[in-house]
Parts: C-alpha cells; sequence; structure tokens
C-alpha cells in the first residue's frame, strides 16, 4: 500500500490546522454560515436532516487494518457506533458534533486519511476496481495510477474551482468492476500491439438528472502521458464548462452540447502543448509508485483445496457462501472474499465498530492487512488463503457479517435517502430493507440469479439507480414518496442507462412491483442460465409494462 | 394561512431544534411554538435572524404543521422525519452506540 512521504504528511497537517482554526472562528462567531460553508464543505462536512455528517476519502477503496481500526474507533468515540460506506468506497459517519471535527481529522492524519476533495467542484476522491491487484483477469493494478492522480489532483489550484465536481474511476481488468463509464473521465489500462502500457480514455459519463454513458475519447495514451491528457481534458472543461446552471455544468453537457470531435481537437490541441512539459511521467516515478504496490508474497497452499472441498461438503451454509463471496485470485492457492454489508433487513453499507475492528482483525491476520471498500458498498479481503476461508467465514458468522448474497437481489446498493440526506426526496433505505426481507430465502435469491438492485432517494444519483439492473428513484409527488422503475440499467462492461417503466409507485407497492419484474422474468427466460438482464435484453421492456400496469397505465 | 413552526440545525451539533413558547429552543418538535398570523411568521423570522446573529443556530426556515388528535405534524415526510429520527432507528439502536 501507499504510504505518505513528507508532503502528503505536511499537507494533511497544514489542512488540520487551517480548519481547525476556521471552526473555531465559526464557533466564536467571527464567521458567518455564509462564509463557512464552502470552507466545511471543502473537508467533507455536510449539515444533513438530523447532524452534521464527516465524509472521509477512502483512495481507490484501498485501506489497511490500522486504517479500518481508527474509522472504527472515530465511529465509536464521536459519532454512533456505526459508518456508512459510500458508493465512492468513501465512508460518512452521520452524527458527529462540529465542534468534535477537528480532532476527528487529527485522528484521521495519525493514520494517513482526511476528508479533503470529499465535496465541492473539485475533482473527487479517484476510485478503483476494488480488487485491484488480486483479480485473475487482470492485466496491470490500476492503484499506481490512481494515487498518481490523487497526488495531482490534491489540492490542484488550477482545478480548485471547476465549473462541477469532477470524478474519475480506473481499472485494469477484463471486467470492469468500476463502472468507469459512468464518471467524467474513465479510464481503462490496456497494452498496445508493442506491449507498452496505456489508457483508452472515455469522458463525459455521469448519473444525475442527465445520465449519460461515458464516449471514447481516445483509444490509447501512453502511461506517461496520463497526467498531460488528463489535465488537457479537465483544463478545456473548465475553460467551457458552463457556470451560469449547475444543472448543466458537468462535463457530459459541455460534451453534448458542443460535441465530442470538436472538444477532441481542442483537448488535443492542449495535449500537444503539454506532452512534452513537466506533466510528461518519468518511468523512475512510474515505478517508484509501482513498488507501493506490488502484490504481497503469497506462500503456495495447494494442501488445502481437499480440505475446503471436504468443509464445504459439511456445512452447506458455508458453501453456499465460498459460493456468492469468494472471487478467483490469480493465485490459485487464494481467493478474493467479498464481505456482505447487506444483511437480510439492514442498512446497505453500514457497518458498526465492533464490524469494522473484527473486519481489521481479520484483514491483519488472513489477507496481508489489506481491506478494499467497494462501490457496491461492501467490503473485500482481497488476498485470503483457500484454507483459511473456514476460520474467515465462522468470524463473520458470529458477528452478523456472513451473508452470502454477493451478486444476489439484496446486495442492493443505496444512498442514505431521506432518512439522512437533505437532498433526497424519498427514503432509499426502508426500500431497501423490505426488498431485501421479501427475498430473504437464498434459495429464492439464487432461482433469481445475478441481478444488480439499485435505489436513489433523489434524482442526483447516489444510489446508481440508472445503471441498476433493476432502479428506484424516489421522489416526492404532492407530499408522498413515490417510487419510479426503471430496468437494463448496467455498470461496468456494455454499460447502459435504465429506461423508466411508467407511472410510479407508492412506498406500498414498489416492492410488489419489483416482485412483479422478478416474476415476469422468471417466466420468460430461456433457461436459468439466462440472467435478468439478458433477458431484458432479449425481449425488451414491453413484457414487463404489461405485468405491471393495466391498459389504463394504473398500476396493477 | 397554514399553521407554521419555525425549525433550524444548532450550530454546534448539527441538531435540529424548534423555536418554542418560552422564547427558547428545543430539540422537542412537541415544544414548537406555532404561528397562525402573518404577524407571527414575520415574529418568527425575526427571531431566527437574531439566533442566527449570536450564532445559536443555521438553516433556519418556517415548516407547514396541521394539528391531529391535538398533536402537532408537520406536513411534509421530510419534516416528520427531521422530528423523529430516521426511521430505520431500531437497526441502528442494535449498534454498539
Amino acid at each position: 500500500m501507499y504510504r505518505y512521504d513528507e508532503f502528503d504528511k505536511a499537507f494533511v497537517a497544514a489542512r488540520v490546522a487551517e480548519f481547525s482554526d476556521q471552526v473555531t472562528r465559526r464557533l466564536a462567531g467571527e464567521m458567518t454560515e455564509e462564509e463557512f460553508m464552502p470552507l466545511r464543505l471543502r473537508n467533507g462536512v455536510y449539515l444533513q436532516l438530523h447532524a452534521y455528517m464527516l465524509r472521509v476519502a477512502i483512495p481507490y477503496g484501498t485501506l489497511s487494518s490500522r486504517q479500518l481500526r481508527k474509522l472504527a474507533h472515530i465511529a465509536r468515540r464521536y459519532d454512533r457506533g456505526y459508518g456508512h460506506f459510500t458508493t465512492r468506497q468513501n465512508i460518512q459517519f452521520n452524527w458527529p458534533r462540529l465542534v468534535d471535527i477537528p480532532e476527528i481529522l487529527e485522528e484521521l492524519s495519525e493514520v494517513e486519511m482526511h476528508a479533503i476533495q470529499t465535496s465541492g467542484n473539485c475533482i473527487r476522491n479517484v476510485t478503483s476496481d476494488h480488487f485491484a491487484g488480486a483479480a485473475a483477469d487482470e492485466f496491470a493494478d490500476p492503484r499506481p495510477y490512481a494515487e498518481i492522480l490523487r497526488q495531482w489532483s490534491s489540492l490542484h489550484p488550477e482545478f480548485s474551482y471547476l465549473p462541477r465536481k469532477f470524478k474519475i474511476a480506473v481499472v485494469g481488468a477484463r471486467i470492469d468492476r468500476a463502472a468507469i463509464q459512468v464518471h467524467d473521465i474513465g479510464l481503462w489500462l490496456k497494452r498496445d500491439s508493442s506491449g507498452k502500457l496505456g489508457f483508452a480514455f472515455y469522458v463525459g459519463g455521469g448519473q444525475g438528472r442527465t445520465p449519460m454513458v461515458a464516449r471514447l475519447l481516445r483509444d490509447f495514451v501512453p502511461e506517461e502521458d496520463l497526467l498531460s491528457y488528463t489535465t488537457a481534458i479537465i483544463r478545456i472543461y473548465n475553460l467551457y464548462g458552463r457556470r451560469d446552471n449547475k444543472y448543466k455544468a458537468r462535463i457530459k453537457i459541455l460534451i453534448h452540447e458542443t460535441g465530442l470531435e470538436k472538444l477532441r481537437e481542442e483537448i488535443e490541441a492542449e495535449f500537444a502543448i503539454l506532452k512534452t512539459g513537466e506533466l510528461k511521467l518519468p518511468q523512475a516515478d512510474i515505478d517508484a509508485i509501482n513498488a507501493y504496490f506490488h502484490t504481497p508474497d503469497l506462500a503456495d497452499r495447494p494442501e488445502w483445496h481437499h480440505n475446503l472441498d471436504w468443509l464445504r461438503s459439511d456445512d452447506p451454509a458455508f458453501d453456499r457462501w465460498v459460493n456468492r463471496n469468494v472471487a478467483s485470485h490469480r493465485h490459485p492457492d487464494y481467493g478474493i472474499v467479498t464481505i456482505s454489508l447487506k444483511p437480510t433487513g439492514g442498512v446497505p453499507g453500514d457497518a458498526t465498530s465492533v464490524q469494522m475492528d473484527v473486519v481489521a482483525d481479520l484483514a491483519e491476520r488472513y489477507s496481508k492487512d489489506e481491506l478494499r471498500v467497494s462501490y457496491h458498498q461492501n467490503l473485500v479481503l482481497p488476498h485470503v488463503a483457500l484454507g483459511d476461508l473456514k476460520v474467515i467465514y465462522d468470524t463473520l458468522l458470529a458477528t452478523g457479517l456472513a451473508s452470502a448474497n454477493i451478486g444476489l437481489i439484496s446486495d442492493i446498493i443505496a444512498c442514505p435517502g431521506l432518512d439522512y440526506c437533505t437532498l433526497a426526496n424519498a427514503r432509499s433505505i426502508s426500500v431497501a430493507q423490505q426488498i431485501s426481507a421479501r427475498f430473504s430465502s437464498h434459495d429464492r435469491q439464487m432461482q433469481v440469479g445475478e441481478i444488480q438492485l439499485n435505489i436513489s432517494g433523489c434524482i442526483n444519483a447516489c444510489g446508481h439507480h440508472h445503471v441498476g439492473h433493476i432502479g428506484i428513484l424516489g421522489v416526492e409527488k404532492k407530499g408522498s414518496e413515490l417510487y419510479q422503475l426503471t430496468l437494463g440499467g448496467n455498470a461496468g462492461n456494455n454499460c447502459a442507462i435504465g429506461e423508466i417503466t411508467g407511472r410510479g409507485f407508492s412506498s406500498d407497492e414498489i416492492v410488489d412491483a419489483v416482485e412483479t419484474v422478478i416474476n415476469t422474468y422468471l417466466s420468460v427466460r430461456e433457461s436459468n442460465k439466462e440472467s435478468f438482464i439478458s433477458t431484458y435484453r432479449r425481449v425488451g421492456m414491453a413484457l414487463f409494462r404489461q405485468a405491471l400496469y393495466d391498459v389504463t397505465g394504473r398500476a396493477v | 394561512m397554514s399553521l407554521k413552526i419555525l425549525t433550524a440545525s444548532r450550530l454546534t451539533d448539527g441538531h435540529p431544534v424548534w423555536y418554542c413558547t418560552d422564547g427558547g429552543w428545543s430539540k422537542e418538535f412537541s415544544n414548537a411554538a406555532v404561528a397562525d398570523t402573518s404577524l407571527a411568521c414575520l415574529l418568527f423570522e425575526r427571531v431566527a435572524k437574531q439566533a442566527i446573529e449570536k450564532n445559536e443556530i443555521v438553516d433556519a426556515t418556517l415548516v407547514d404543521v396541521e394539528t391531529r388528535d391535538g398533536r402537532l405534524v408537520a406536513l411534509r415526510l421530510r419534516e416528520r422525519i427531521r422530528a423523529n429520527g430516521p426511521t430505520i432507528t431500531s437497526y441502528a439502536q442494535n449498534q454498539s452506540i
């Protein structure tokens, strides 16, 4: 893992001191809320429905045990004993007091963490593949490049006041596990015909009120030009992006209104100026960052394959968990364990301080001290010997973290919604709780198979509803919650935005509507091998609409 | 006019508070003072301005309410959730608070 150098330490310490002073001045009345609000937002502090909320950055979703223990400690000491992992691989604390936040930031800096650029119109936390450095289908680890982007974008003077927030994601495997095509810039590591590493650059993706799938800007940018090309894109965006209307300020709108070809010309012209300058990455620098991310030494442990088979046959629940929650590691004697934060009736993405401590202990003991946060709001142990799976499972079972549901209908992505968020129009969590309860039977979930169900409590789409195979968007209509249903969205490879089924459903109807969609799928799929999204692509919307609505368009 | 109450967030911890009849700010929604005239609303707005200037509160706003069975109820769900806390508290209470 990357460790802070002197520059990192100095700038985080300086920011903690600066913001502590600002909080003191605000509490003393030397600053108005109007003056203070942009400052607190630049430090990840929001004011939500019930309290302040602190969003802490987890760069590219990678954590050490020590860092997770610190987050557990903060949840316990300054909050209400739990934290919420988000779809940007960050963590949010829902109940901190403003007066405590300087102390929290001080504590975070002790473990090389902070809340800088988790809000505001700047380059946000760079996200990446939560299986990076471990996945069997990976051809290059994206995290060194995410780290280079983090260092370059942190407090970047030119890009601290962009027209709107700017999100970047990087992947380096055959499967896009970071939804790069719904980012302002999506980077896909690849090799050209000579074996040289570089990136395909996708631009202009995003969700929110105007969802768009990113378009390919350039098929191959050599790795040494990563910062030059990224700078060229954001510089052109900073120059032309709209500042008169926040709803039209993202780069996706600029591309839509200006045209990709015209912008490409401008970006390429800017890149031609930049590419031989100081932004060119020396190989020595790339190598130095890469060294932080080398795969840990993993001893061969082939004897455990037989034992694992025996343990699985002896414990059906363990077998189900291995089947759903353990992915292939590049080392055949190891697996990647996803710890579900989606128990039946639970809050997607929430973990208690006790659970965080237990997971930190497991990571230290069994996963080379490494952890990941996925944008699906789960935790990941990236390097687990197959022989250690049973003891990990037993520990998770005793901690309420052994749900065997990764990739199933109860593995729901959901934003905090109206239970916490001041922007929300409707609740997300309660809908997620009801759906996970309705589909709590593991057999039934397995019958339904691979599916992604996402819920957002407002049009800002923090719950990624546009790219859920089934998406639910909560709105407010005549003082009540109403839920729009979308079908056919998809993140990752073959990215697509879901299509609205028709009229929305009340909070009493939405779970039944989801069940109708599922039953329709089960009745028309060609076999249990045909997933929901494949079936939807084959049969289209009409059959689902027919099942959901009567001839007048009213919900059945 | 519809009945209105004055609410805000407390500066130090962001906790929702409601202006009440004794001239202070309460953490209990049920203690909220009710304005039923435009003059009373003007008075609430002046109170809010003073409290903001004294650094007691932020984000003051008037909220529509009605009385049901002798109890005050906010018309919007958002304000009811602000008053009563997340609707998922049973889960949150299971955490090691």
